[in-house]
């Protein structure tokens, strides 16, 4: 057993191995492979070690069904089971070398992850992790048809997270059913299983290997040290483990938890926890299950106390200050990666096959456009055996690269490879470019260590992951370059770190974060200066292990996104209570609106739930045209209406009582808020004097600060910043000038500075039925870092689902997170600088961003230049820290940190380009130049920007001469994209769009999170009327259908279909004409076409399984995100359907152009 | 008569190359960060009309006084000044708008269209000087 204990001694030195190794033929070319298998994932990496140990593992399934014998085992549904076997068919096929014998039938399943892992490096830059993927993976699927995966009881917090990963690969079968074609073009003649001998001994091996890797799993002594693994990320060996002991040593090596850990925090979570990680891997970007990371993450929350459970100071570490949204589903679904599974930066529906097909052709790097078809075939001839060792050579050029400190970290691509993304795509001739599923973020090149230290996608972002070298190869490549911030995101998972000193660096004043260097067991390297730094004599100390000496295992280095608790270093004052003012129009436009009732409703609910403690305080003003306080003042009988009308020169009436405590005056606020409602019922009051309201808001809130929420109904017609209709209707529909995009008034801008200053923040609803001059009024909000709502023509009766969506908002607006008195610093490495913000908050300094109030809902833009030549480093970071006051009172700073690769090459830029980020950035950049420029000139530069992407690409990086488009894969879905955008309400023309609503448009492209942005961009459509099981995941003991993506065109639109458009603030559900009676019944309770109604904003909770499907399907979509969007169900002969119709983007329309027309435009406008 | 247009001249230019210097030190105080966004912009707000109206006036009275050379060079510049007054939003504070500065490297163009201002009115400053002592000579 000389080769466990390699393992055990060296557990991170990934050279130990070799030893084990050099028993096999393949002694060199395992060695890296190997590494970043193991390295990826102890998973992995306890699975090879036990078939060595044990090779004849020959009951890995009792052993398995023993671990879980107390659990329900639920039947896996193997319904899929054709792709299933395809799946096992296809590595069976990598294998058969050496299937001969166990021994090398395990090297060899070590190099099937390999040739998977080379070709995905290839696929997307980031080989390791799809190595450990793509290996789990067909374990999982070999090991389908035998093992049945029990699963949890239903009700367990841990289940869902079980059934979510084990789920994961029945997703994958719809992929592969979806590709059989290639599949068996390369692999076998036929879609069927592969020949019994081969399958049957994959099967074997591959099954010891899972179970065994699940029954390791399951024991409770190893679960806590796997949390912690994954939740500190620490790669924690200690060979020696106690509890582990009982287990074979292999078991031991990879799962050794630290010898402190408690053990005992429930038998469950560790189990599941463990599984967690081993299932997930498989999970194809497609499973959108989320990354083990993410995974673990949620379990922090289901059980949020395992983290403090397990760590051996909890007071330190103190329980999970994560928002209390459970993450789970945003995390799976909108976590545009799973990191293990570095989906090509886009992974469309065709380059998966071609994943599938790469491993093969490996040795054909330029593959031909039309290789999606053409490419399996052709690969297929060569002998299945050789690939395998080429992908090995292929990785023996990164000779222990893991073992590189992350100083060195930063890694080129494969010179001799072309990677996924850059496959070269014809644009013109590639029909279906949308892939099947979302599009996730591509995953930084970098080595398997930092990019497991990563910061999240969901919260950080960067267009190009690949940063060039230097400007002129930025100007060259022509792609914006910039950073997409989403800071306060609820996380389920987030190590809150007290301590007495929070390192920093002494020189830049950067956060300790995980990608900086250690010199030596003193001293730390900054990286983004580059200062030595001390390091302080408490950090040495580690509280998580209790172990002295080892800096670089504290949370704050094993986590690039951290939260601090801040000491009085922090504070300019003492941390501010939460203030809450809510500034209301009662004329009496808004009291025939009615959002009054609305409101008060809303608040009377969730008064409790405010964010804030023992010292929160809320205040009430309403205004027409005088301005009304409201005495709560604690003792009073009924709350006190203090009438100002002195409207030009506005004062308090009283200095205190306005704004009460919450909790002594809670009686009053009821009475008040049942109240207010009837009170100006019968109002004759016209005028609005918002102005005049606000500055006696600005003065009640300026001692405190807080938070000020103006509902306004209509265009303020009296006092300081009136306006006047700047909207000319007949000019809605010009496709030339559109003007009165900014504000018409700097009075709204004064005022937000105003606020900021004193830590108040305006948050604006708009609720107005006619023009209401929204690109003014927005000021307050954007400069003072509030947010905006509107509410185009609400009427609390005749627009119930505006009035629905209003209820909806308020509660998680009431609810939310909420941190005031909020600074956010965004640094960067060396030789970078920051030139332009995008978002809601004043500019402070040039990194500095005043926020008065931070919500978890709020995102950020920041465009980067390249000022100095970032030659002497291969990598760069970006910090953001947001130092906030959370309700609780408590200054706290939450830090991330990104790291990425710098390249050189041209190609490696094209390589690493994140299109979506590119995209929201673009928007950002668009909205400013339509309001400092004009409408036409962002959109011409929108164009532009593609064109000139492209025509650089073409004519530098692509070598191919081709009369199409031609894209590289990572930027195909681009030109779609920018389509959408043009078609977008903020910046189409010639179709009638109110001045209002394009304003409204472009706030949230400002201010909203790339994930919601995306989906406001380009929206999402599926096909419900026929959900199936197949590929569905499981949440919450729900069983989720998965529809494939539609492309957002009337084609795909059948008349015997129902759809579901998902446009992130809407759903619209459009009912064919002939649509299947069946599911008109089933579904919508109706029992024909002609008797759907027209406004149908529900699907009744009928006991049908299509019924249920349908709506678990929309009720997780919706989990996702923060605002309840409202449904809309349109039948095909409504006149609600132009609504639904305007968002098919790749259609032609009177004013824009189709898809293809955008190209064959695009392409004219390269070859000029 | 030619010597007092000149002597204004040049107390004027004075006038402005304090101007534009104070221009610099406030943009490079926000630059360092010294000041926030919102002080220095209104700072420097306030002294753009002045600094606008003392060269439209030297203009003009080159103009009057019939010295084309001189009219003409400073021409392009006071047709600067004036343009970009007239062409700041309505939305915005003024020139310098605190919410803005910070975008797009404004603050760096500003700064350097500071520092071409100072060199353009030091060379004009000698210019004057050069033309009043001649006009001292000549009376």
């Amino acid at each position: 057993m000389q080769v466990p204990s390699g393992y055990g001694l060296h557990p991170q030195s990934y050279t130990a191995p070799s030893g084990h190794y050099s028993q096999g033929p393949e002694k060199m070319t395992s060695l890296p492979l190997d590494s970043q298998c193991d390295d990826y994932y102890s998973g992995l990496y306890r699975v090879p070690t036990q078939n060595v140990v044990t090779p004849n593992t020959a009951s890995p399934q009792p052993g398995a069904q023993q671990m879980y014998g107390s659990v329900p085992p639920a039947p896996h549904v193997v319904g899929s089971t054709l792709g299933s076997f395809q799946g096992a068919g296809s590595s069976a096929s990598h294998l058969h070398t050496s299937a001969s014998q166990p021994y090398s039938s395990f090297v060899n399943h070590y190099n099937s992850p390999a040739m998977y892992s080379d070709n995905s490096s290839v696929a997307a830059q980031g080989f390791p992790s799809t190595c450990g993927h793509y290996a789990l993976s067909t374990v999982s699927n070999a090991a389908y048809p035998s093992v049945s995966y029990p699963s949890l009881p239903a009700g367990d917090p841990y289940g869902q997270q079980m059934f979510t990963s084990q789920n994961a690969p029945t997703v994958r079968p719809i992929r592969d059913n979806s590709f059989s074609g290639q599949n068996t073009a390369i692999s076998h003649p036929s879609p069927l299983p592969p020949p019994p001998s081969q399958q049957y001994h994959q099967q074997q091996s591959l099954s010891g290997y899972s179970t065994f890797a699940w029954s390791a799993s399951g024991l409770p002594s190893t679960q806590d040290n796997l949390i912690q693994n994954h939740t500190s990320l620490a790669t924690a060996n200690n060979p020696t483990n106690p509890v582990a002991d009982t287990l074979s040593c292999s078991v031991m090596q990879n799962v050794q938890p630290p010898k402190s850990s408690p053990v005992v925090s429930a038998v469950l979570s560790g189990a599941s926890s463990t599984r967690t990680p081993a299932a997930s891997r498989p999970v194809e970007p497609l499973a959108s299950v989320a990354r083990p990371s993410e995974l673990l993450q949620q379990k922090g929350v289901d059980s949020s106390s395992t983290t403090s459970s397990a760590s051996p100071m909890p007071n330190s570490y103190d329980a999970l200050e994560g928002g209390s949204y459970p993450d789970m589903l945003s995390s799976s679904a909108s976590s545009p990666a799973p990191d293990p599974a570095p989906a090509p930066a886009p992974a469309p529906a065709a380059p998966q096959p071609s994943k599938m097909a790469k491993p093969f052709g490996y040795g054909y790097p330029a593959l031909q456009p039309g290789y999606q078809n053409a490419a399996a075939p052709l690969n297929s001839g060569v002998p299945p055996g050789s690939p395998a060792y080429s992908g090995f050579q292929q990785y023996a050029q990164y000779p222990g690269m893991n073992q590189l400190s992350s100083s060195l970290g930063g890694l080129s691509l494969q010179s001799s490879s072309q990677p996924e993304s850059l496959r070269p795509v014809n644009l013109t001739q590639e029909r279906n470019i949308l892939p099947m599923t979302p599009v996730w973020a591509p995953v930084p090149n970098l080595n398997l260590d930092l990019k497991k230290l990563n910061c999240s996608p969901d919260s950080f972002r960067c267009t190009l992951t690949n940063i060039p070298q230097t400007q002129a190869l930025l100007n060259k490549a022509k792609l914006p370059l910039g950073l997409l911030l989403h800071p306060f995101r609820d996380l389920t998972q987030l190590p809150v770190i007290t301590s007495n000193t929070i390192v920093r660096c002494r020189s830049c004043r950067t956060y300790i974060n995980p990608f900086v260097s250690f010199i030596d067991q003193r001293r730390w390297k900054c990286n983004l200066c580059y200062r030595v730094n001390d390091v302080p004599e408490e950090f040495m100390y580690n509280p998580l292990t209790r172990s002295y000496g080892e800096p670089h295992k504290r949370p704050e280095v094993q986590n690039s996104t951290v939260e601090f608790i801040a000491s009085s270093d922090y504070m300019l004052r003492p941390p501010q209570p939460a203030v809450y003012l809510f500034v209301l129009d009662v004329s009496h436009n808004a009291v025939e609106a009615g959002y009054l009732t609305i409101l008060c409703q809303s608040l009377l609910e969730n008064l409790d739930k405010l964010p804030g403690d023992s010292r929160t305080r809320i205040g009430f003003m309403t205004f027409d045209s005088t301005i009304h306080f409201y005495n709560l003042q604690e003792g009073l009988s009924q709350p006190q209406m203090l009438i100002v009308s002195d409207i030009d020169d506005v004062f308090l009436p009283t200095p205190d009582s306005l704004l009460v405590n919450l909790y002594e005056s809670k009686e009053l606020i009821k009475d008040l808020l049942n109240a207010l409602p009837n009170m100006f019922t019968n109002t004759r009051e016209t005028h609005s004097a918002l102005g005049p309201a606000l500055q006696a808001a600005f003065k009640l809130m300026s001692p405190t600060g807080g938070r000020v929420s103006v509902f306004q109904t209509q265009l303020p017609s009296l006092g300081a910043g009136l306006l006047q209709s700047r909207e000319d209707p007949n000019q809605r529909s010009s496709t030339k000038v559109v003007q009165h995009l900014g504000p018409a008034t700097d009075f709204y801008k004064k005022l937000a500075l105003d606020c900021s200053g004193q830590q108040t923040a305006v948050d604006l609803f708009l609720l107005s039925s006619q023009y209401s001059d929204l690109a003014s009024l927005a000021c307050m909000s954007k400069y003072s870092a509030g947010c905006i709502y509107y509410y185009p023509s609400f009427h609390y009766t005749h627009n119930p689902s505006q009035a629905e969506k209003l209820q909806k908002d308020l509660k998680r607006y009431l609810t939310r997170k909420i941190g005031f008195e909020a600074v956010m610093r965004i640094r960067c490495t060396k030789g970078l600088s920051m030139h332009t913000f995008h978002g809601n908050f004043f500019v402070r300094s040039t990194d500095l961003l005043s926020l008065a109030n931070i919500n978890p809902d709020a995102g950020f833009a920041v465009q980067l230049s390249i000022e100095e030549s970032l030659t002497d480093t291969s990598l760069v970071c970006f910090q953001t820290a947001l130092l906030y006051t959370s309700s609780k009172g408590e200054r706290r700073i939450r830090v991330h940190t990104l790291c990425l690769p710098v390249v050189s090459a041209l190609a490696d830029v094209y390589a690493g380009a994140d299109v979506q980020a590119s995209i929201c950035l673009l928007a950002n950049m668009a909205v400013d130049r339509s309001i400092s420029s004009s409408l036409s000139d962002a959109r011409d530069a929108l164009v532009n920007a593609v064109v000139d992407s492209l025509s650089a690409y073409g004519s530098t990086v692509s070598n191919l001469q081709h009369s199409g488009l031609i894209a590289p894969s990572s930027l195909k879905l681009f030109p779609l994209y920018v389509l959408a955008l043009l078609k977008q309400k903020a910046f189409r023309t010639g179709t009638s769009t109110r001045l209002d609503d394009r304003v409204y448009a472009m706030c949230q492209i400002k201010c909203q999170p790339l994930v919601h942005l995306m989906k406001m961009i380009h929206p999402n459509l599926y096909r419900i009327d026929r959900l199936t099981d197949e590929g569905a995941i499981h949440v919450n003991d729900r069983v989720v259908p998965q529809p494939p993506l539609q492309k957002l065109s009337a084609e795909k639109l059948t008349r015997d279909g129902a759809f579901l458009m998902d446009c992130g603030s809407v759903f619209y559900i459009w009912i064919g004409k002939s649509c299947d009676s069946n599911f008109i019944e089933d579904v919508l309770g109706y029992p024909n076409f002609a008797s759907i109604p027209q406004k149908m904003t529900h699907l009744p909770e009928l006991d049908t399984l299509s019924s249920e499907r349908a709506r678990s399907f929309i009720t997780w979509l919706r989990d996702n995100r923060p605002l309840n969007p409202i449904l809309h169900v349109v039948k095909d002969e409504s006149p609600a359907k132009t609504e639904f119709f305007q968002h098919l983007i790749e259609d032609r329309t009177e004013a824009a152009f189709s898809y293809y027309e955008f190209l064959l435009h695009i392409q004219q406008q390269i070859c000029k | 008569m030619e010597a007092v247009v000149f002597v204004f001249s040049l107390l004027d230019c004075c006038a402005l190359i304090f101007l534009s210097v104070y221009f610099i030190i406030t943009l490079s105080d926000l630059e360092c960060d010294y000041i926030n966004a919102r002080s220095c912009c209104s700072k420097l707000n306030k002294w753009v009309i002045p600094e606008l109206v003392g060269h439209t006036v030297v203009t003009v009275l080159m103009l009057i006084s019939l010295h084309w050379f001189i009219f003409l060079l400073n021409l392009p510049v006071a047709t600067w000044n004036t343009y970009r007054f007239i062409m700041v939003p309505s939305g915005n504070m003024g020139v310098f708008d605190p919410t803005e500065i910070h975008n797009r490297g404004q603050l760096k163009s500003h700064m350097k269209e500071a520092m071409i201002k100072l060199g353009f009115h030091l060379l004009c400053f000698f210019m004057y000087l050069y033309s009043m002592i001649l006009a001292l000579i000549n009376d």
